[in-house]
């Protein structure tokens, strides 16, 4: 019997012992979905001429990234062909994770729907820090880990090497180390074998109170969000009243199925099943991942473990080049909100920018996404301000500001502030270690350890601030390593530091984009930047501009636009008293574009190219 | 520094922007055939002067960074030097009949001006006939002030003899400068030891003398550009004009510095040239009455191009010649074939023409005013214009003194800031 013949196990009323859930744990570009795609034409639930690359990755920015953003889940069939005599037919459901450090806490709920994982490492590259922080975060959940070199028909591919690399890291012999190879399919029967051997069936309670845990939710336009559930106790079934434990809120189940991997409506799911749930619900914000289901009939006493609030960590404007796109940009994020339930987002004002957004995000690549899809699905022009994190500030009358943007943070006498700091790991070949120190120290990072995995990786542990972080430390990383060089990083709670305010003052007058929150340390050498920087991109004006950057009433860098000396054309020719006028006219239209800061006139390029930064960014101190 | 080839290019393309003089005709209304006028440029006419501009359209060479609208004999494409005059007397008669149907008063020339070209390339008799044809057909005043432009090399005693004795008062000389290896970048051809031999037989010849000079030429130091000046105060002229080089897109002179031959005019030091252009020709008793004029006390003023700036009529005869008569506004077909395809079809050579709304007229009237010294009567400003003013007294652009007696007077920063000025009387 060969496996695509199978007859695949009816969806609620599947015995969990034929069930496995599983994901697969991977780094950006290791071959995660095209392994995904092979698993889906060899089980056959996606005929070999519907099949496209990447089958999974919805999103156009998905694939063109090759990197995951959202989770889905697929369920596929499968008869282990190891089996003696008769073979038992099981239903693998495969959860797809993001693979990136933004969405930790979405991969902490992908792994919690499952009983194993694959972790899935680039045979000619060896394991990443992200992928080693999600293999953490799978071992804390107990999950068991089938390791699984990919790639390995490439010339560069070194499994000998990579296979001693895991077996050291998850403990086992080298030799389990399954090798396999996505783009040709060579050894991925073996693995869907192994996933039935080796990884448990889900138990639960069938007779107890539905409940399923939400681990990704998704807006589609046509059927409003789509909530993707494990069953964990009970069952559910069409037309049931349900319940959202978080929110208490209640809902029609209007449909309720498997994704196969396109969506199938079933007669439920029972006891370990993965499937999604459609209430006609029209914002992800009703359907939270980490939120338990219940029915509305019989509701279960307690909820699953392990819900939290999505919480923005990363704070940026976001503006319209063009400031009459305003309208489209707040349309556009409510829109974008519906499929994002971690975007949070207010109007703000700016002097230099206009009218736009502080948007919250949970990081930096959650930011370059956003704005992407918003410039790309919205064909919105954008600029964005300068990255900025959560500071408390404490001042000495004893008031605490919690500060977002540097616009809100008070001015007087600071008690102390503080900062998130994050708990980072950075991996890469020890060759590369003391530029890698040099920058985290750079950074404000405290070393807390380091370690070899295999004979010529490291391991690096830091704690570092956040703010540090989300100004270019992943480009810096990377140049400085060649690429090689890979980071991971979860919150490490708060630490105080000396922290100023640094403004740039345009002939005294308050720039507010400019504004940034960095370390007194810092505080000369951002000055001396963006003070260099306006000097290149400001018009010379009638009189002499000094640019000025202060903390407080502080000067502590300074430099000027000489005055400008001659702007008259010397004269008309012949009498062309036309063209005169209308080059008049045309210097009036192009000073409407200008935006005043004082009696300064400012091309919005020139605060666009400033805050884009130019290429000193890149060899900084 | 921030100078503007060291701008990102985004931002150079919105400076550019502001600063590119379009080369083409300005984008207007048709010009009717028959040349006819509204009703509206009649009114008022009493009060405004009359003035005739003769475009000579030819050169010898093209210098290269001219782009006015001049053609050498490769470039005529079957339009002939020697057909121009008669055709400019024909567009004289069209005038005449043009203003006549249109009810404007007739009214004797106060000013009449060749330019060009080079108007002296002309047989001297050509420039006779075409000033008979304005004196029998509107008259002069008895006063009246007639230029012509010329290059020193294009020129010798006898032809200024007959310049004047066929009426005209006044030659201006295309000097530019005295120093040799700016000539060159120019392209200029004549010999400058030539300049105060031709100011000299003008002179004699009893004309009165204006010498043009441009500054700025790329090359050019604050040292040339004073040789320059003391060679041409050394010959005493009775009026000077400065031009600031302007490198026109579409010159050989744009596609030198584009090609990195020959380096960008620097702002910085047109300004230098400028202030000591103005303090030794002072020192030398010569005062500025136009942005890039001055003259050697106010009866050596050119009135003709006093009259551009203070709004008079002028009817401009000739390929691309620009006309204005109360708020109307034309200019003729440029090229001379097209011009003497249209005389010869006895057609308005007009290309095409704007009737200025009122709000047009003022905007031009603060652009124009200011540039002179008289300047704009403060009265003549919308409020915000006048609430201006204040912030460019402070900013020294505007001279204090004057202002208070309830006039515009450009300071010299101001006149080096002109356009800035205007820009903000206008806001």
């Amino acid at each position: 019997m060969t496996p695509k013949s199978l007859k695949a196990l009816e969806p609620s009323a599947t015995d969990p012992a034929f069930i496995r859930n599983f994901c697969i744990i991977a780094h950006i570009d290791h071959g995660k979905s095209t392994l995904a795609d092979r698993m889906l034409q060899i089980t056959g639930v996606v005929s070999d001429r519907d099949m496209r690359a990447q089958y999974l990755d919805r999103m156009d920015i998905e694939r063109e990234r090759g990197i995951t953003i959202k989770s889905q889940a697929v369920r596929m069939p499968w008869s282990s062909a190891a089996g003696e005599g008769t073979s038992q037919t099981y239903a693998l459901n495969m959860i797809d994770t993001p693979g990136h450090v933004d969405f930790t806490y979405e991969v902490s709920r992908s792994l919690a729907a499952c009983e194993g994982a694959i972790l899935l490492v680039d045979a000619a590259q060896g394991i990443e820090a992200q992928t080693l922080a999600n293999l953490y975060l799978a071992l804390d959940n107990d999950l068991e880990i089938i390791p699984v070199l990919n790639k390995i028909d490439l010339p560069a591919a070194d499994p000998e090497r990579f296979a001693k690399e895991l077996a050291g890291l998850i403990g086992g012999d080298p030799d389990d180390v399954l090798r396999v190879s996505g783009k040709t399919g060579a050894g991925v029967e073996e693995l869907l074998d192994r996933v039935i051997e080796r990884i448990p069936a889900p138990k639960g309670d069938p007779d107890a109170p539905a409940r399923a845990m939400i681990f990704d939710s998704v807006y589609d336009s046509y059927r409003g969000v789509v909530t993707y559930v494990r069953m964990i106790d009970g069952s559910l079934s069409p037309r049931e009243r349900i319940q959202m434990m978080s929110t208490r809120t209640i809902h029609e189940l209007l449909e309720i199925g498997v994704s196969s991997p396109e969506p199938v409506p079933t007669k439920g799911l029972g006891v370990g099943e993965v499937g999604y749930l459609i209430t006609g619900v029209k914002d992800v914000r009703q359907s939270k991942v980490g939120d338990t289901v219940t029915t509305a009939a019989k509701p279960a006493a307690a909820a699953l473990p392990g819900y939290t609030e999505p919480k923005p960590m990363v704070f940026s404007g976001l503006y319209p080049i063009d400031g009459s796109d305003y309208p489209d940009l707040r349309d556009a994020l409510d829109k974008l909100k519906l499929s994002d339930a971690a975007l949070v987002y207010e109007p703000e004002t700016s002097v230099a920018l206009g009218f736009g957004f502080r948007c919250g995000f949970l990081g930096l690549l959650h930011l370059e996404i956003v704005t992407e899809r918003l410039e790309r699905e919205f064909d919105l022009g954008l600029i964005t301000t300068a990255p900025s994190v959560i500071y408390e500030v404490k001042s000495d009358d004893g008031k605490t500001v919690t500060v977002t943007n540097p616009s809100e943070f008070p001015g007087g006498k600071i008690a102390s502030v503080s900062e998130p700091v994050v708990k980072a790991s950075i991996l890469a070949p020890k060759d590369y270690v003391g530029t890698i120190m040099e920058l985290c120290q750079g950074r404000r990072g405290t070393m807390l350890g380091m370690e070899y995995l295999g004979e010529d990786r490291v391991e690096l542990h830091y704690t570092i601030p956040l703010g540090e972080i989300v100004f270019d430390f992943f480009d810096q990383l990377k140049s400085r390593t060649q690429g090689y060089g890979s980071l991971d990083y979860e919150p490490y709670g708060e630490a105080e530091a000396d922290l100023v305010k640094v403004d740039i003052l345009l002939q005294g007058e308050q720039v507010d984009a400019f504004s940034a929150i960095v370390h007194r340390d810092k505080a000369y050498a951002y000055g001396v930047l963006m003070t260099g920087r306006l000097r290149e991109l400001i018009p010379r004006q009638q009189f002499e501009v000094p640019i000025q950057a202060a903390i407080g009433s502080r000067i502590i860098a300074r430099e000027s636009i000489r005055a400008m000396r001659k702007d008259v054309l010397a004269k008309c020719y012949g009498g062309d008293i036309t063209r005169k006028r209308k080059l008049l006219e045309k210097q009036k239209e192009g000073k409407k574009r200008m935006k005043m800061v004082g009696r300064v006139e400012v091309p919005q390029e020139a605060f666009i190219a400033a805050l884009s930064g130019g290429t000193e960014k890149k060899d900084k101190k | 520094m921030a100078g503007a080839g060291e701008l990102p290019r985004h931002l150079e393309a919105l400076l550019t922007q502001n600063g590119v003089v379009p080369s083409a005709l300005p984008l207007a209304d048709p010009a009717p055939a028959d040349g006819l006028l509204p009703a509206s440029a009649a009114t008022g006419a009493d009060d405004r002067n009359f003035g005739v501009y003769l475009h000579v359209p030819f050169c010898r060479v093209r210098c290269g960074y001219c782009d006015f609208n001049t053609y050498t004999s490769d470039e005529l494409r079957g339009a002939k030097r020697s057909d121009y005059a008669s055709q400019a007397i024909a567009e004289v008669s069209f005038a005449r009949s043009v203003l006549g149907g249109s009810g404007v008063p007739e009214r004797e020339a106060t000013t009449v001006f060749f330019g060009g070209g080079t108007p002296t390339l002309l047989p001297v008799s050509d420039l006779a006939a075409i000033l008979d044809a304005v004196r029998s057909t509107w008259g002069l005043a008895p006063d009246a002030e007639i230029t012509t432009e010329s290059n020193p090399d294009s020129v010798d005693a006898d032809y200024l003899i007959a310049l004047k004795a066929a009426g005209f008062s006044r030659v201006s000389f295309g000097m530019q400068s005295a120093v040799p290896h700016v000539l060159a970048t120019l392209e200029r051809t004549h010999d400058p030891q030539r300049v105060p031999l031709v100011v000299r037989w003008a002179r004699d010849a009893g004309l009165d003398v204006s010498l043009d000079l441009i500054y700025n030429t790329p090359g050019e130091s604050i040292d040339d550009w004073r040789t320059s000046l003391e060679s041409a105060l050394a010959t005493d002229p009775d009026h000077l004009s400065a031009y600031s080089l302007i490198v026109e897109d579409g010159t050989k002179l744009a596609r030198q510095i584009r090609r990195g031959e020959v380096p960008a005019p620097d702002d910085d030091l047109a300004a230098e040239q400028y202030e000591l252009a103005d303090r030794l020709l002072a020192d030398a008793g010569y005062q500025w009455y136009e942005v890039s004029n001055w003259a050697k006390g106010d009866g050596h003023r050119s009135r003709h191009n006093l009259a551009y700036w203070q709004g008079h009529d002028w009817w401009g005869v000739g390929p691309g010649a620009h006309s204005h008569v109360g708020g109307v506004r034309w200019w003729n077909v440029k090229h001379p074939a097209a011009y003497a395809e249209r005389m010869h079809a006895g057609q308005s050579p007009a290309a095409g023409r704007e009737t200025l709304d009122d709000e047009t007229r003022r905007v031009e009237r603060v652009m124009l005013a200011t540039r002179i010294r008289e300047g704009l009567p403060t009265s003549e400003l919308s409020r915000q214009g006048r609430t201006a003013v204040a912030a460019l007294i402070a900013d020294e652009l505007v001279d204090a003194p004057a202002a208070l007696a309830g006039r515009v007077v450009l300071t010299l920063h101001g006149r080096l800031l002109a356009d800035a000025v205007v820009r903000a009387l206008l806001s």
